[in-house]
């Protein structure tokens, strides 16, 4: 509702007269296809943000060599959140108003996605999410969908690996974040179904420096058979230096937020025997021929690792899922229009990612299952598959 | 009790950080009344600049020593371009420059360096020492060492030589200072320099322990001036002893309350302390002039 | 002309007749939402400008009574089922309440000491915030309902920018009434030297504390003002330690003292990150730039140093 309806309209003609004569040569701009992007470039969550950037600029670049989608250029817009909710919701209304986007890759992590879900909603344009709480698609959302795996498949995927081991008693320390947080809960909610009990948690604040008074309240804590760290960015790499320093010899899980080379960088020999569940991206050269993810992750792994000269992130993978699925529902609706492609994104059957297998549906905006999930060990310093 | 033994390190370890940071603090704030809020970013530039001229294939020692020249430099850039042309303006107005000196070095951090997280190669290697029960890192007790000879090495320039003389006349009474000849804004203008060294030499010793980024200075400005404060504006021994204390506090209150709300543990503790003692720990009394 | 400026009802005038006509030049509903939130900071920044400007005391822990007016109002329709504008006023008691205790023993702290204080007491509500994720979701936060009045559910950032303009412009009324009130004269003494009005006979204490209870409820109402347009609040978002420091540097930037500075200061740090997105990786390192550069050529502030030069006097 607006009484102001009347007067933004006279505003808009007003100043649209400006816009059109100082913007953009309309000819040019008529054949593209716009595709926005609001990413925590930098801030807390730059983790995330980087890579995701890097790759959304690298396919888009490649698909534009190669004359585009449906023939018509894809002119890709991103503006950075910092990871500040507020700022995201801004730009993602600057999208949608002023970029007039007719779709939408983004939202590093589940705060500013959240933010940003009302935005899209009410405008219905297609909002394909990279961040991982499940909260984003459950309840089903028509206008959103996400990538990357939910952090209750992270869960479950250690929950199976423990109880196949016999592991019933552990502790949990996680991150104060988002991130962290979310999965914690989702971890606690799933653990009985395994049978597993939780005997003690703690909690470290996103930029701590040195985790072990809560890691000697967790060691001294008699019972506990592993421990859980759900947690992303460099506090999981002190975690786990800490664990190390403490010589505390039950296994430690990470979740899939550490997944990317450079946490093994950092934790160094501290990361030997530390598992965690990740997406079959971390271990391209490792997987079988037959795998039907092989050539997806080997190329994107190939094309990201040169191009950037940084290792490959699960991250960085969700975006290039992203923009996949998205180009792919484009080519399938042979338009960009907003509501048609929405629709196929929706139908998006057996697409073959570096996340996964994707099959969405109109009740699942992700598509992926715990197959998509490979558990990991690191073994002298490399990723090695636990079968 | 070995876990307080563990504690004790923890703290200490984290502690030491927080007081190399507020030294700084205090150091500028003595000279020239400023609150730099840009004293964390030194921090960060001393650590990211050894790791990336290391990976560009500069000897590590090498590395250290051009990383503290560059912060330096960069210390003194903003003493010259930023501090001095607003000399005579409030203290608001500098802090907010300062504020601002922090998101462009933060800004041309990411853009020289990147986004990603850092770490350098412990001095003398990784195994943990075992002592009582409790394990502590040989970089920790390099940390400590580090700093304590900071520390020291401060008290010796400001007690017994010619420049430490002129840089309390300076932090008494800049006018009074003027007058009896002392070259006052090339005073703080070295403040600045030995500011941003302490700075450095504090990333590049805890980096093999926290780990570096280009964005660690904002918690360390918050945490190091927290502890300026818990000590008492001004002090030295007071800038030690607060971010010591800070450290335990922080490393106690995780261990033993909660880890969720340790950080609220710990500015409960500071905010104890300056309900009783309004002026810090070591801090004087200021005396208002009507 | 320098008179008329200064005169109460002519800022209210000229701020009431630009925010009437601003409208007419926006092209969208996003120009409209970012003037929503330069509306809302800027009444946050009011409030903190007459702590800050008027009585002398500094505030790092601002954006914790933000977060506490978001807050109420995302708990209170959430967990309560309380009407939004219900939960507002609650959230705005609360901060005033809250203000009011703490008020007491920490406004006995000067200076930088201050500075510490209030940087803890922000730091504790986010903490709160963050940790308590039964009220507060957690560190993603939570949804707001949507605001609804008469029946009619109020959406889109044009709607919010009228309400937001309107409550700005009556949050600017007040704190003009205010300084020229007795009150107002007494803080500006306090202001020039404590002691001084001590012996004068000022109650200082008492004075500081009202300026404290009144710039949270500012804060606090423009909390639930961000809730409403936002219709998702996070802990961060709204009461850390970063929006904390925004909102001192909006009113140190647009000029102590001065309250259309405060407006101009939350303009500025509001619209400048949106202008600066031209320079994709640069952008902090300007945004650091501008700051900068801004306190050095106009030391007072905006506002106080450009009508200085405009008066022809030294800024």
């Amino acid at each position: 509702m607006s009484i102001s309806k009347g007067f933004s309209r006279r505003a808009a003609l007003l100043a649209g007269a400006f816009t059109v004569s100082a913007g953009l040569s309309p000819a040019f701009a008529q054949g593209e296809i716009k595709l926005g992007a609001v990413l925590s470039v930098t801030g807390p969550a730059s983790f995330l943000g980087d890579p995701e950037k890097r790759t959304l600029e690298m396919v888009v670049e490649d698909v534009n060599a190669k004359g585009g989608i449906l023939g018509r250029k894809v002119r890709l817009i991103i503006y950075d959140d910092a990871g500040d909710p507020n700022q995201a919701r801004t730009f993602a209304t600057r999208l949608l108003e002023e970029d007039k986007v007719t779709a939408m890759i983004g939202g590093s992590t589940t705060g500013t996605t959240m933010a940003m879900i009302p935005a899209f909603e009410d405008a219905q344009v297609p909002f394909i999410s990279l961040a991982g709480a499940v909260q984003i698609i459950q309840p089903v959302k028509k206008w959103v969908f996400k990538t990357p795996h939910t952090d209750t498949m992270a869960c479950e995927k250690i929950f199976e690996d423990m109880k196949k081991r016999g592991t019933t008693k552990i502790g949990m320390i996680s991150g104060t974040d988002g991130f962290g947080k979310s999965m914690r809960d989702e971890c606690v909610k799933v653990a009985g179904k395994y049978g597993i009990e939780i005997l003690h948690e703690e909690n470290y604040g996103p930029r701590d420096t040195d985790m072990t008074p809560q890691l000697t309240n967790i060691k001294n804590k008699a019972g506990v058979q592993a421990v859980i760290n759900p947690g992303f960015g460099q506090g999981p790499a002190i975690v786990t230096r800490n664990y190390k320093q403490l010589g505390i010899n039950v296994p430690l899980y990470q979740s899939h937020g550490v997944a990317s080379k450079q946490f093994i960088g950092l934790a160094g020999d501290a990361a030997e025997g530390v598992r965690l569940p990740a997406a079959a991206l971390l271990v391209a050269d490792k997987l079988p021929d037959s795998d039907p993810q092989k050539k997806v992750v080997v190329e994107y792994t190939k094309n990201y690792t040169t191009r950037t000269g940084q290792p490959v992130s699960t991250f960085g993978g969700h975006a290039y899922d992203g923009f996949m699925i998205w180009k792919e529902a484009v080519e399938r609706a042979k338009t960009d229009n907003a509501a048609k492609v929405r629709d196929e994104i929706e139908k998006t059957k057996g697409y073959v990612g570096t996340g996964g297998v994707v099959n969405m549906s109109a009740t699942d905006h992700m598509g992926l299952d715990l197959s998509a999930f490979k558990m990991l060990e690191i073994r002298n310093g490399d990723w090695t598959i636990v079968q | 009790m070995p876990e307080l033994l563990q504690f004790a390190f923890s703290g200490l370890t984290v502690g030491a950080v927080y007081a190399l940071v507020a030294l700084g603090f205090t150091l500028i704030y003595n000279a020239s009344d400023v609150v730099n809020f840009a004293q964390g970013e030194f921090v960060m530039l001393g650590g990211m600049a050894t790791v990336f001229l290391h990976l560009a294939g500069v000897p590590l020692p090498m590395a250290a020593a051009l990383a503290i020249l560059i912060t330096v430099g960069v210390g003194l850039a903003l003493y010259a371009f930023a501090i001095d042309p607003a000399r005579g303006s409030s203290a608001v107005t500098i802090i907010i420059i300062t504020i601002g000196a922090s998101i462009f070095l933060r800004g041309v951090a990411q853009v020289v360096f990147d986004k990603r997280f850092h770490a350098l190669p412990h001095w003398f290697g990784s195994d943990p020492i075992r002592i009582g029960g409790a394990a502590i890192l040989p970089q920790s007790l390099v940390v400590l060492f580090g700093a304590g000879l900071i520390v020291a090495l401060i008290f010796l320039i400001i007690d017994r030589t010619l420049l430490g003389r002129a840089i309390l006349a300076t932090a008494a009474n800049r006018l009074a200072a003027r007058l009896v000849g002392i070259p006052v804004r090339k005073i703080v203008a070295l403040s600045f320099a030995l500011s941003a060294a302490i700075g450095a030499v504090a990333g590049i010793l805890v980096t093999p322990i926290t780990l570096t980024s280009y964005d660690v200075g904002t918690l360390l400005a918050l945490k190091g001036f927290a502890a300026a404060m818990l000590g008492g504006m001004g002090s030295a021994v007071g800038a030690v002893v607060g971010g010591l204390l800070l450290g335990l506090a922080e490393s106690f209150g995780a261990g033993l309350i909660s880890s969720k709300y340790k950080d609220a543990i710990a500015f409960l503790i500071i905010l104890g302390v300056l309900f009783v003692r309004p002026q810090g720990l070591f801090g004087k009394r200021s005396v208002e002039r009507v | 002309m320098a008179r008329l400026l200064s005169s109460r009802w002519a800022i209210v005038l000229g701020l009431g007749l630009v925010l009437a006509a601003l409208p007419f030049l926006f092209p969208s509903n996003y120009y409209f939402r970012v003037a929503a939130i330069v509306n809302i900071f800027a009444l946050a920044a009011v409030g903190l400008n007459l702590l800050m400007g008027y009585a002398g005391q500094v505030s790092l822990g601002h954006a914790g009574f933000m977060g506490l007016g978001a807050y109420s109002v995302a708990i209170g329709a959430t967990h309560f089922g309380l009407h939004g504008l219900a939960a507002a006023g609650i959230g705005a008691v609360l901060s005033g309440l809250v203000a009011f205790l703490v008020g007491r023993p920490i406004l006995r702290l000067k200076g930088h000491y201050l500075a510490v204080a209030t940087l803890g007491f922000g730091l504790l509500i986010a903490m709160a915030l963050t940790n308590e994720a039964s009220w507060t979701g957690g560190p993603d936060g939570m949804g707001v309902p949507r605001l609804e009045v008469f029946g009619t559910r109020l959406r889109g950032p044009d709607t919010w920018y009228y309400i937001s303009a309107g409550v700005l412009l009556l949050g600017v009324m007040l704190a003009l009434n205010l300084i020229e009130s007795p009150t107002g004269r007494a803080m500006r003494a306090i202001h020039d030297s404590e002691i001084a009005s001590r012996v004068a006979g000022i109650d200082v204490a008492s004075y500081k504390l009202k300026i404290f209870v009144v710039s949270a409820v500012y804060a606090s109402v423009a909390g639930s003002l961000m809730a409403f347009l936002n219709g998702h609040i996070t802990p961060d978002g709204t009461a850390g330690f970063l929006r904390s420091v925004e909102l001192v540097t909006m009113v140190v930037l647009g000029g102590l003292g001065s309250i259309i500075g405060a407006i101009a200061g939350a303009a500025v740090l509001v619209i400048l990150p949106q202008a600066l997105t031209i320079f994709h990786d640069y952008e902090h390192l300007m945004l650091g730039l501008m700051i900068m550069a801004s306190m050095i050529l106009l030391p007072r502030g905006i506002v106080p140093s450009l009508l200085a030069r405009l008066r022809g006097g030294k800024s």
